[in-house]
């Protein structure tokens, strides 16, 4: 199956870049990343710029209406994510528990939707 | 259990859960597991009747349910891997799945409980599918509508799909937390039945004793585990006084004027072999301990002669793991038997701000109050305790209470 884990963290635990808690907070993302290619499970993931960075589109009476920020105002932002392949849910647990963020933030496990032919 | 019992109903008992655990292995689907097992015994309901019970009903079972998944799946056309495997199985002599049957059932009962799925729907799983209730069934066993009951199995199943909620055994090192998770879903379907928060009957047996059924069958699944004897245990010894714990009017009989020649002795008996298995572990769990202590209580032959002091060590022991104010509040009253009432309110009192809204610390406080000749604070504290609850057998027992020390005043 396919799984989508999204990254969720509170801004405020990041670290700045240039620091020594950076570069070991980067070291450890290049080894869950590598570890989970190296099982021939990742499909693909990518980090996110933070939410200030964000805006929000929606079409509304078939007008485009685009806001400042993202959707909802919550301490945990998403800040990446990844799409694995993993057997069932407990394999996808498992990995969900090995990504960097997870002591910090949390990691929401979603199925991605197959479409049959 | 009545006397004469047909061999479907007997057969439905001991053969529904292994049935479907099996049929879930070979086909790899809740739902089709279900259906094939629930027919299987529909058939046997009329077949039986006519033509007398097989020889060996399990295996009679299992070739039928297992000719109904055969033409299921060729009906909905899905000619993927299952099909040879399971009509593979169908030649096979039934005894030869008796070897996955424990790793089967374990899988079946450890899915129902995975922890991806909320508390309702794994209690709603394990009744639905462990034990062969109907939604009906469930339904009023929760006193909510079937309907609500219906869509919340729907949901369940959902989510299993959906997410891939696996059925299998789980791996060596997760295996003692799913364990545990399984415990909470049976000690969640026994408290249901014992102390209904709601509704007009303080007792609903039938949950008691499919909890009884599943911690007993857990036992036998994990016989290694020291937390599951110790939920056996404990809801055995607690079972034990089921019938004591009320009176004819249904209101609630207090432990110290229960009729102990009541408590039934069987299930003393298996109680207290599964906490001494339970001890044999290595461990310590609530589980245990608390079974520990329904186990002191058991043993005593009165209040006056109850161990209280070792009780509330063993309270101080289940704090120790996880504290909470209502294990301080049984604590408290252990100690209050130990101590006396005087120390015992004292320490409940130190309550008063975490359970100003629990029902209990406020009856617990009137008994103390009352014992210790407070009649006006007794006569308030049961007023109070009563405007908390909603169990009617309570209201009606502690309106008796209170008026009795209200009209001594």
């Amino acid at each position: 199956m396919k799984y989508g884990l999204l990254l969720y963290d509170d801004p405020a635990n990041a670290n700045d870049f240039g620091t020594p808690e950076m570069d070991a907070e980067m070291q450890q993302w290049f080894a869950f990343t590598e570890e989970l290619t190296n099982a021939g499970k990742n499909l693909g993931g990518e980090a996110l710029n933070p939410v200030e960075t964000a805006t929000t589109v929606r079409v509304r009476d078939g007008k485009t209406v685009t806001v400042d920020g993202p959707f909802a105002e919550t301490k945990e932002t998403l800040g990446g994510f990844y799409i694995i392949e993993a057997e069932n849910l407990d394999e996808a647990i498992a990995w969900a528990a090995k990504i960097p963020s997870a002591p910090t933030g949390s990691v929401e496990i979603r199925p991605i939707m197959e479409f049959d032919g | 259990m009545p006397a004469r019992i047909s061999p479907v109903d007997h057969a439905f008992r001991t053969e529904w859960a292994p049935l479907v655990a099996t049929l879930l292995r070979e086909t790899r689907s809740l739902q089709l597991a279900e259906d094939v097992v629930s027919e299987a015994f529909v058939e046997a309901s009329v077949r039986w009747r006519t033509d007398g019970a097989p020889r060996r009903p399990g295996a009679w079972l299992l070739t039928t349910a297992r000719r109904k998944a055969v033409d299921q799946i060729r009906r909905q056309q899905r000619f993927d891997e299952r099909l040879p495997v399971l009509a593979a199985d169908l030649d096979d002599p039934p005894d030869e799945r008796a070897h996955h049957l424990v790793d089967d059932q374990l899988a079946l009962i450890a899915g129902c409980a995975h922890p991806a799925l909320d508390a309702e729907a794994q209690v709603a799983l394990t009744l639905r599918y462990v034990c062969g209730l109907s939604t009906e069934q469930i339904a009023h066993s929760f006193m909510v509508p079937t309907e609500t009951m219906k869509k919340r199995l729907t949901r369940a199943k959902s989510k299993v799909d959906a997410a891939g909620v696996p059925f299998t055994v789980p791996d060596h090192e997760r295996l003692p937390d799913r364990l545990t998770a399984v415990c909470g879903v049976i000690y969640a379907v026994f408290n249901e039945g014992y102390t209904s928060s709601v509704g007009p009957e303080l007792v609903r047996g039938s949950l008691c004793d499919e909890a009884i059924w599943l911690s007993e069958l857990l036992c036998e699944l994990a016989p290694d585990d020291g937390e599951v004897h110790g939920l056996a245990g404990l809801i055995l010894l607690t079972d034990s006084r089921r019938y004591s714990r009320t009176d004819a009017n249904g209101l609630p009989v207090l432990l110290e004027d229960q009729d102990r020649t009541d408590w039934d002795t069987g299930k003393i008996e298996r109680g207290l072999r599964h906490l001494a298995r339970s001890a044999s572990s290595s461990g310590i769990g609530p589980y245990r301990l608390m079974g520990s202590i329904a186990g002191l209580h058991a043993r005593s032959t009165s209040v006056e002669t109850t161990p209280w002091a070792r009780i509330a060590g063993l309270y101080g022991a289940l704090i120790a793991l996880h504290d909470s104010p209502v294990l301080r509040l049984n604590q408290a009253a252990a100690l209050a038997w130990s101590e006396g009432p005087a120390t015992g309110l004292a320490l409940i009192d130190e309550l008063a701000h975490e359970l100003d809204d629990y029902s209990y610390f406020h009856s617990s406080r009137a008994a103390l109050l009352a014992k210790l000749d407070r009649t006006d604070d007794a006569v308030a504290a049961y007023e109070r305790a009563i405007a908390l609850t909603s169990n009617e057998a309570e209201i009606r027992w502690m309106t008796l209470r209170h008026s009795s020390i209200a009209g001594e005043a």
